[in-house]
This record gives structure tokens, sequence and C-alpha cells, in this order.
């Protein structure tokens, strides 16, 4: 508990979390009213493509949570949370968790300000929230931002290099798994498992949410064979896993 | 009380501390002095379960740090003043660690009294001067009111006032009973603060003793004489065994102490123009005893530096 607030204050104490969530809720909301605003056909949009902008504000959150321990390394304070608290998972994990738990509220906030701009600009859209699927795509982003923040805090510290962590978690969520398809044979069954497709079969699944058409004339949908419920678990355990390794390492290494 | 036990610590190829054995007790100062490279940093880093020692141990009262509960009610160090947040302000780099350790929130305005910083508070820590910089990391070695205090060349970037005050204060820490243990290269300022020294020299100890011994064995404590018998005077003296150079109009002697050569000189009817006795000091000291132990030598005049030959100029 006591770790937990240690980290909060750390957190909050600085500037670039503020300035990370202002452009995750500017990103996801804005794609939302590009989306919905560029669209002359109301019957075309759906909770699903009020929400597509989401991987966007994906990025910033990541982007976030790595800088919350990489900036740590770079100004040498890791040393002193060591030295404060030699316990390092613990102290790790409390900065995982904070890290985790604020992502969350931006996801939330996030998912239903996209929907809830996209409402304002086409109140004649299919836009009621009145399936679990419309749900879990809106709610879900909260969950989805809250674990890739798991994810990036965990290369944070394996990296320890802002640039590098940055640079690796950016080119992985933009680039990488859609490219893996392109390789011959095995390139589309290793893209079902890769983390975020995975993660995106949690808040599409097979199209509910997209006013019942499937993957027409909407947001393209997630390749993943796993249900949404077990995407979930599969997104979550990755990142746990990836976490686990990362505090580890850095008990085993020098500070 | 600090007690380390074969220390040892390599990284990757180079040894940086080398089975390094050494002890600092409470109640006094001690200074912790070595050549740039010496493995100083490395061995604070050790102590403060920063850096995992390739073999050794090193403990703190009896327990390893990371068997100290709350570590900063323990031991307070300032290793460098840069591990700071800039956008930080010096206030929440204080509560932090203060609430990490369950220390009361006014402990926090305390420290920051203490080493008078309460003005600057609120500003970014990015915006300090070097002095600041280095009272705020003061004041965050100061947080838990430990019994033992450790310092990384703490007298680095502060103004004539901030070194006496510092000397001042640790002298006080000591007194009131705790371990200082101080490292620095001000070889003038560690010879009025600390009363133990611990010498290092390529990761491994050189000398541990006090202070005024450490000089006293080093140094050379040579006598200046000047006569108008230089001549003879320089026959009688060699003749009782004391080894004397010749430095312009005077004789430079080593070997013999001042009331000798004065007996001396009577006893064969020289005339004494001067007789002044001559204590090295802790730099002469330090440069003899850790000369061949330096790790990065400078070029001076062109010739490479070698360490002082113990006789002679």
């Amino acid at each position: 508990m006591t770790l937990l607030a240690v980290e909060r204050i750390k957190l909050f104490t600085t500037r670039s979390p503020w300035w990370c969530a202002a452009l995750t809720l500017i990103i996801t909301i804005g794609f939302s009213a590009l989306i919905t605003a560029s669209t002359s056909d109301a019957s075309f949009i759906t909770v699903s493509s009020a929400e597509f902008g989401y991987q966007f504000g994906l990025a910033v959150i990541m982007v976030l949570a790595a800088l919350a321990v990489t900036t740590e390394y770079r100004f040498g304070t890791i040393r002193t949370t060591f030295q404060a608290i030699p316990h390092r998972g613990a102290a790790l994990g409390a900065k995982t968790t904070v890290v985790a738990l604020l992502a969350l509220v931006i996801g939330l906030l996030a998912g239903f300000g996209s929907w809830a701009m996209a409402y304002l600009i086409k109140p004649g859209g299919d836009l009621a929230l009145n399936s679990t699927d419309d749900w879990v795509n809106v709610a879900g982003i909260g969950v989805v931002y809250a674990f890739a923040a798991v994810i990036a805090v965990a290369v944070g510290i394996l990296l320890r290099h802002s640039a590098g962590a940055i640079s690796l978690l950016l080119i992985y969520n933009l680039a990488v798994e859609s490219l893996i398809q392109l390789i011959p044979n095995i390139g589309a069954k290793i893209h079902d498992w890769m983390p975020f497709n995975v993660a995106h079969k949690f808040l599409t699944g097979t199209g509910g949410s997209n006013g019942g058409r499937g993957g027409d004339s909407g947001p393209p949908l997630s390749t993943s064979t796993l249900s949404p419920a077990w995407s979930l678990a599969y997104f979550a355990a990755f990142s746990l896993v990836l976490l686990g390794i990362a505090i580890y390492v850095a008990k085993k290494r020098d500070a | 009380m600090i007690e380390a036990v074969g220390l040892t610590k390599r990284y990757g190829k180079t040894l940086a501390v080398n089975n390094l054995s050494f002890s600092v007790e409470a109640g006094q100062v001690t200074g912790f002095l070595g050549p740039n490279g010496a493995g100083k940093s490395t061995t604070m880093r050790m102590i403060l379960g920063l850096d995992n020692p390739t073999s050794g141990q090193v403990t703190i009262g009896g327990k390893k740090y990371h068997e100290l509960k709350q570590p900063l009610r323990t031991v307070g160090a300032l290793l460098d003043a840069k591990w700071v947040h800039p956008n930080r302000s010096a206030r929440a780099h204080l509560a932090w660690m203060a609430k990490s350790n369950k220390l009361p929130a006014r402990r926090v305005d305390e420290v920051l009294e203490i080493v008078g910083l309460t003005g600057v508070a609120g500003k970014r820590a990015g915006g300090f001067s070097l002095g600041m910089s280095q009272r705020l990391g003061i004041a965050a070695a100061l947080l838990g009111d430990p019994e033992v205090l450790l310092f990384d060349e703490p007298v680095n970037g502060l103004d004539p006032e901030g070194i006496l005050w510092i000397r001042k204060f640790m002298h006080r820490l000591a007194e009131e009973g705790r371990t200082v243990f101080v490292s620095s290269h001000l070889l003038s300022e560690m010879a009025l603060t600390a009363t133990n020294l611990i010498v290092i020299g390529r990761g491994e100890l050189i000398s541990q003793s006090t202070t005024t011994d450490f000089v006293a064995r080093a140094a050379e404590n040579t006598v200046k004489v000047r006569s108008p018998q230089l001549g003879l005077l320089r026959d009688v003296l060699v003749g009782a065994s004391a080894t004397v150079v010749e430095e312009g109009p005077a004789l430079v002697v080593s070997g013999m102490d001042s009331d000798k050569i004065g007996e001396l000189a009577a006893a064969n009817q020289v005339v004494l123009h001067e007789l002044s006795p001559h204590v090295g000091s802790l730099e002469q000291a330090f440069m003899q005893i850790t000369g061949d132990s330096v790790e990065y030598h400078t070029e001076i005049d062109g010739t490479p530096a070698q360490p002082l030959a113990p006789t002679g100029r």
C-alpha cells in the first residue's frame, strides 16, 4: 500500500503522465470524430468504427508506461528507489500497478469519449450500447490499455533506455504484427497468436459491435482463433509473464 | 558500523574491487581516499546493495543492506547529487522517499530546514545549481535520521561557507555517535574532516589507519638547514647516517629530526642560520603511497608523472 502511494507521488509529480493522457484522449476521440464526420451514410457508423482509433491511443499509452520506468534509469532515481526499497520486485511491481491503473482510467475515458463523440456527430448511427460486444468494445479499451502498459513497463525495465524502449514498442505496435503476415506459409499462423492481434480479438470479437455486419464495411477484425474471453486471458498472461521476466532480471543485475 | 570482508567486484574483464576488507567505526568520521578509478564509488554502491559483489560481503551493523527494514532509517547516503528527476520539485523528491520508509511528512520540512533549501523547496530540481543539488542530496541522506551516513564527494560544488558547514556538520554527526563514511578527493579538506583514513588504489586496500599516522608514516618529514659551513655540516650529517640533499644554499635533511641536527651542529661548532622542520602534507603522503596505483596518469610539462621517490627530490 505504501509502495503504491510512493509510486503515485512519483508518477504525478512529473509532467509526462498529464501530457500522455491528454494526447491519448485527443487522438482516440479525434479519430472517432474524423471517421464519424467523414461518412455521409449514418448506417456505416457503429460502435466498432467509433472505437477504431484506440490503436493509436495505445501507442501513446505504451510510451507513457515505458517512460515511467526508463526515466528512472536515465536520471539515476532508480538507484535512489532501490536504496529506499531494497525489495526490487515489490518496488517495480508497485510501479507497474500504478501505471496500469492510470492506463485503465485513460482507456475508459478514451473509450466512452470516442463513443460519445460519434454519438454527438451522428446520432442516427447504430451506436446504441445494447449488446455485450458493444460494451466490451467500449469499456474493454481500458483493460487492453492496462495490460499494454504492463508490457511497456516490462520492456522499459529490460532495456533501461528511453529511446530504445519507445522505438521498439512503437515499431512493434504499428508495424511488426501486420508485417509478419507477409511471411509465406507460417506468417499468418504466427500472426494469429501475436499479442496485440489477440487483444484486438477481445475488443472486436467476430464483429458483433459492428452493427451485426461482422467484418464487412467496418474496421478489420482480428484473425485470432480464440474466443474473446480467452483472448483477454492470453493477452493478460503474456503481459504478466513478460513482467515476471523483467523483474527477475532487474533483481539479479546491478542497479 | 560498516564491515567489509573480501569484497570483490568484477565488471566483465575489469577487476574494480579486489579482496577489499575494512571496517568503519561509529562515533568518528572515516575518510575514504583513493585516486580516480580506485573503486570508491563501486565499494559504496556495494555497501548499499545497489551492485552485487562478485564475492565477499559487506554488512552494516551486522546485517546486509537488503535485510534492513526501512533502510533509510539506518543508512543515509549521498552518492550522486544528480540522481533526481529534473522536473520534480525538491519537496516531491523528498516526499516520496519519506513515504517509502513510512517517515512522517514533517520530516521533509525538517531536513529542508537543516540544509537551507526551504525557500526553493517547490522549485523543480532541474533548475538547481550544483551546490543546491548537493544540499538536496544531503537532505535526502538525513531524512531517516540514520545512524550510518555515507557521503561520496559531498563538498563537490559547495562554496567555502558550504564546505565549512558540511565539515562541522559531519563532526557533529560523528559526535552524536553516528558512523560517518566520506569519500573525497579534496585532501586538504579530508585532513581537517576525517580522523580515520581508508586508502585504496586499483581496487585494493593500501592502508587503514588514523589520519595522523598516515601522514607521519608516508610523508617525508624533512628539515631544512642553512649554514655558512655547509660542506662541513653535510659531512657530519652523512656521517651520522642522515640523507642529505642540496637545495640551493640549503641542505634538506631526511631521516633525522631537528633536535638531533641542532645538537650535532653544536658539537661540531657549525653555525646554523636556519633550522626549520617541514611536516609532510596529506597530499604528499597520498601521492607517495598511491603513486603507482594511479589508474589514469596525466602528463605535466611533457614528462610522464612519476611517483615521488622516497628520498631526494
